[in-house]
This record gives C-alpha cells, sequence and structure tokens, in this order.
C-alpha cells in the first residue's frame, strides 16, 4: 500500500481510539442541528432546501476544524513520535498528505452523519437534492482548506491549545475576509486591488455560492489551491524545523 | 558503512556537534559515551534524517542522508530516545504500522511481526495499549520496531536507560545476538554497558571526540590500569602499612583510602604485575587483609578525565 494510505489509515484509526472522536461528531451534529433549526428558521422559511443548514457551515468549521487538526502535529512533537515518524522511509509530503486526508475524512465522517437533516428536508417536501450534493461536497472542500490551515499551525508547536487558537484566529482571518465590515475598513486607503484580493481569498465569497448549490470551477481551484497552500507551508514548516 | 565527515550541527548559539568525523564498518557494535548535553542524541539524530546538519555530511552505505534520505533510512533501524511510540495503539497495531511502512504486506507481514514479537518477548502485552504498558516493556516496543525490517545499520540512543537489571541484560543479549555483520551505534552514560558489548567505545564531549578506541584500551587509559588494591580488615589502619607497601619495588605511589581502610599502589611505567610481591609483603607481614584486588581500569575515572570534569 502507499505510505501516504498507510499513515491516513493510522490516523484515522487514531481519532476514534478515543472518546473525543465521538464527543467531536455529537457536537458536531448538535450544532448543525441548533443552527439550522432555531437560528436559521428552517421551518418558517418554509422552504425545501438546506441553505440555513450550509450557511452556517463557515462558523461552525472555525471551531470545530482546529479542534480536529490540533492534534496532527503537535501531538508528534509533544510524544516525540515525529522523530519515529520522520525517520521512517517516508517522505514529508508523504506524511504531510497523510495526516492531513485522516482529517478531511474524518470531517467528512462527521458531515455525512448529517444526513437525518436531509431525510428530514425530503420529508418535509420535494428538495433539489442534486443542489444539496454539491453543497455537502462544496463544504466538505472548504474543511479541507480550513484544515489544511490547521495542519500548518499545529506543525508550528507542540502545544495542541496554541494550535488551536492559532488555526482559529487563521481561520477567522479567511472567513471575514471578505464581509463588508472588513472590506470598507480598507477601502479609501487601500488600492481597489488589495481590497478585491482580499474579497477573492474569503472563504465566505466561495462559499456563500456554493451554499446555494452552485461550485463554480474558481471555487473549486480556490479551495484546491487553499489546501494546497497550506499543505505545501506544513512541508516548509517541518523542513524548517529539521534544519533549525 | 557509515562514514560521518566534519559534522557539525548549532542551535542558535549553541554548537551542540563540533566537527565530528568518524566511520564505522560492519560488524561494529560502537559504543557512543559522553555526559548530558554531550551531542550524542542530536548526532543521532542528524545520522537518522531527522535533523538536517548544519555543516558536514553523513552517508549510510553510500547514500548520502541529505539528498538521498529515504534510501539511507531503508537501512537504518532506529531507537530514538525515551522509545516514543504511539501509546493509542496497541502493541500488534504499532507493528503492523511500521511494518507497512517498511512495505511488508500479508504473510511477510505477520512473519516480520511474529520473529520480533519472539525476540522481544512480547507476546504477553501483543494487544495490549502502548500507553498501559510498563517502562521496560515500552522500550522492547521500541527495539522491535527497530529490528523489524533487519536493517543493516541499527541506532539505538540509549536503549537501557531506565530498565532494571534484568531488563537491561536481555536488551544486551539482543544487541549481541544481532548477527555479526551489522552495523550498530548505542549511545549511553553507563559505562559497563560499553565493556558488556561494545567492540568499540568514541567518547565526546562537547560535540568534539576525545577518546576513540576498543573498550579495553579505555582500561588501560585508567591511572588504575595495573595497580593493585588491597582491603584491610577493620581491626588494623590502612595508613599504617603504606610505608611496608612503598618498599615494593617499582611502586610509584601507594594511596590510602580511609573510608574503605583500602590502599591501592600504582606500578611505575613499564612494570604492570606488582600482585606477586603484593602477596609476599602480605605474607610476611603477616597482614590482616579482607581483599587484593588487581585493578583492570576505572571507566568513571577515565570518562571524568578525558571528559575534562576530573573531580
Ligand atoms: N532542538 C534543540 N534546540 C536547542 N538546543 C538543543 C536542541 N536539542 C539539543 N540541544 C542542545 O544540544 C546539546 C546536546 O544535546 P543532546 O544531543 O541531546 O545531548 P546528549 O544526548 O549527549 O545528552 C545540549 O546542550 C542540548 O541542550
Ligand atoms: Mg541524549
Amino acid at each position: 500500500m502507499n505510505p501516504t494510505l498507510i499513515i491516513t489509515k493510522r490516523e484515522l484509526s487514531s481519532y476514534f481510539s478515543t472518546p473525543v472522536a465521538y464527543v467531536f461528531i455529537l457536537i458536531f451534529l448538535v450544532l448543525s442541528g441548533v443552527f439550522t433549526f432555531y437560528l436559521g428558521n428552517f421551518f418558517e422559511r418554509e422552504q425545501a432546501d438546506l441553505t440555513p443548514f450550509f450557511n452556517f457551515h463557515p462558523w461552525l468549521y472555525l471551531f470545530l476544524v482546529p479542534a480536529v487538526s490540533m492534534r496532527l502535529w503537535s501531538e508528534e512533537r509533544k510524544s516525540g513520535t515525529i522523530e519515529l515518524l520522520l525517520t521512517l522511509p517516508v517522505t514529508r509530503f508523504q506524511a504531510v498528505m497523510g495526516k492531513f486526508l485522516a482529517a478531511w475524512l474524518f470531517t467528512g465522517i462527521a458531515l455525512f452523519l448529517t444526513f437525518p437533516i436531509w431525510l428530514t428536508v425530503n420529508y418535509l417536501g420535494q428538495p433539489d437534492n442534486g443542489v444539496i450534493l454539491s453543497s455537502y461536497l462544496g463544504s466538505w472542500l472548504m474543511a479541507g482548506g480550513f484544515l489544511a490551515i490547521g495542519s500548518c499551525m499545529s506543525a508550528l508547536t507542540r502545544s495542541q491549545v496554541i494550535a488551536f487558537i492559532l488555526c482559529g484566529v487563521v481561520c477567522l482571518v479567511f472567513t471575514l475576509a471578505g464581509f463588508p465590515l472588513v472590506l470598507n475598513a480598507f477601502r479609501g486607503w487601500m488600492p481597489q486591488l488589495v481590497i478585491d484580493t482580499l474579497a477573492s481569498l474569503s472563504f465566505m465569497t466561495h462559499f456563500s455560492s456554493v451554499s446555494r448549490g452552485v461550485i463554480s470551477l474558481q471555487d473549486l481551484v480556490y479551495f484546491i489551491s487553499m489546501a494546497g497552500f497550506w499543505l505545501a507551508a506544513t512541508i516548509i514548516v517541518l523542513d524548517m524545523k529539521q534544519a533549525k | 558503512m557509515i562514514e560521518i565527515s566534519h559534522l557539525v550541527k548549532r542551535f542558535d548559539q549553541l554548537v551542540a556537534v563540533n566537527d565530528l568525523s568518524f566511520r564505522v564498518v560492519p560488524g561494529e557494535i560502537l559504543g557512543f559515551l559522553g555526559p548530558n548535553g554531550a551531542g550524542k542524541s542530536t548526532t543521532m539524530k542528524m545520522i537518522t534524517g531527522f535533523l538536517s546538519p548544519t555543516e558536514g555530511s553523513v552517508t549510510v552505505n553510500g547514500c548520502d542522508i541529505t539528498t538521498d534520505t529515504l534510501a539511507a533510512q531503508q537501512q537504518i533501524g532506529y531507537l530514538p530516545e525515551g522509545a516514543p511510540c504511539y501509546d493509542e495503539m496497541t502493541v500488534r497495531q504499532f507493528l503492523g504500522f511500521i511494518a507497512e511502512i517498511r512495505g511488508y504486506g500479508g504473510d511477510e507481514k505477520q512473519r516480520r511481526i511474529q520473529r520480533v514479537v519472539d525476540t522481544m518477548s512480547l507476546q504477553p502485552v501483543l494487544d495490549q495499549r502502548i500507553e498501559t504498558l510498563s517502562k521496560g516493556f515500552t522500550r522492547r516496543v521500541g527495539l522491535a520496531q527497530a529490528i523489524i525490517h533487519d536493517p543493516a545499520v541499527l541506532i539505538l540512543d540509549e536503549p537501557t536507560d531506565g530498565l532494571d537489571p534484568n531488563q537491561k541484560h536481555q536488551v544486551r543479549e539482543m544487541i549481541r545476538g544481532l548477527s555479526k555483520d551489522k552495523i550498530v551505534i548505542i549511545s549511553t552514560h553507563i559505562l559497563e554497558e560499553v565493556t558488556a558489548v561494545c567492540t568499540r567505545a568514541v567518547i565526546i564531549a562537547q560535540g568534539k571526540i576525545v577518546a576513540d578506541c576498543r573498550p579495553e584500551e579505555l582500561e588501560e587509559k585508567s591511572r588504575f590500569h595495573g595497580a593493585v588494591t588491597v582491603t584491610l580488615e577493620e581491626s588494623v589502619r590502612a595508613s599504617d602499612y603504606v610505608g611496608a607497601f612503598a618498599g615494593i619495588p617499582h611502586v610509584r605511589l601507594v594511596e590510602v583510602n580511609e573510608d574503605a581502610n583500602q590502599l591501592t599502589l600504582f606500578p611505575a611505567a613499564g612494570h604492570a604485575a606488582l600482585l606477586l610481591a603484593v602477596t609476599e609483603v602480605i605474607r610476611d607481614r603477616q597482614i590482616g587483609v579482607l581483599a587484593i584486588q588487581q585493578e583492570k581500569g576505572r571507566l568513571d575515572e577515565v570518562f571524568r578525565t578525558v571528559t575534562g570534569e576530573v573531580a
């Protein structure tokens, strides 16, 4: 088997070897239910779609992704197993990808377990399931972007708490960057190019259409390059620590 | 062959490893000695590719660890300091993971695992989580993962640290039991370990080699080498007999250890055999003696001398 997948398998089973994983999934399901049904006025809207559900995903990920990604590298550093892992015949790329994939699959599992909400909306009306499926995919892609940030932050420190906070802050920056409030603060004294760039780097800008079920090529490229960039940054951080 | 050439590692201002060069050939079991902080672990981390050298190079059977990392790492089995393992896994899962990463699957994987489980006597804890194991078992799991691919090069960072005497013995037996064409580097600050298992001793202090020789030669470096220590009965005082022993030909110096009621006689250069003359003096003067010991050399004293911390 490919070393990347062997690492993914090990990581994934280590997620499920502690109760933390189950608690995490439970919190994820409860929060997405609360957001959708109470804050999202799911019933009052009287529309058979999951827009309110997906609209809250960036906010949900802001707390839950750091919790999934914080242990990726910090724990290895703390326990010393990083020395074992990186002296086995695997490349940095394989190790980083293997771990990232495990975290991403784990998030995918949590996302999949929200299917009762999908069942509910199908019971109540006739939603466009194609739209819902592509929203799910878009949300999962966005989670990948968040997780890649978390992977990099986790490689920076041996403390999981610090990794959690760093990841939360960076993800918040990338989420808020597209909000008018933030953009207006820059308007007037920054060139339009900077403001446009800022907006185009925001998770929100790209997710707003995704939550309506439209994944444009642009958004796809954005999420994939976001993940690619931060995973490459993870490798660079590991290399820097090695050469320190 | 491992070839280490002008290896340097600097952490900011601190020079942890300072221009280290040596080569190790198959069949050698090299004891890597030095006080805490001497740079043993840092050197091993560079040999195994975990840290990159600030300067210099390491090649393992011709593969440069910085440019040909994976090929070098395939040939190395490594036990990092403290034997870190994935604690949440069972021994079986952990060894399975290592075997898979090393490229074994199916029957071959099972056979490899079984072999190291037998070598390291891990059968009773095979399905136990590593976090629940005693220190001795954890260390053995660490050793088991290091030898699962039967590597040509084995790097062990303090393999017996914190083990009880039985466990130490077991680990040494394992190392002695390795086939004779391997390269083994063991770091330790336990000196007897070197005479017990090693064919060569390299002592470093502050990142530099201060001695590189066979363990026996290390003993010969001791000022106690060839000396004779006489322990007297409690009823007599050691200091009363200094004159008697000092009169023996070729005795250069007599030292008294009041606490142990001992006299140590040092031979003059080039004259090693004092024992016979000493026993004659004891017999002639009917001195009450508990023990007479021919010293081979005191390693701890050599260690302190060469590492510059003469007590
Ligand atoms: N990652 C690091 N950053 C800074 N200093 C370090 C680091 N690792 C080791 N050192 C320092 O390098 C020196 C050598 O350490 P080490 O190789 O662990 O010694 P030994 O294994 O011989 O006890 C010590 O002074 C130690 O504090
Ligand atoms: Mg050490």
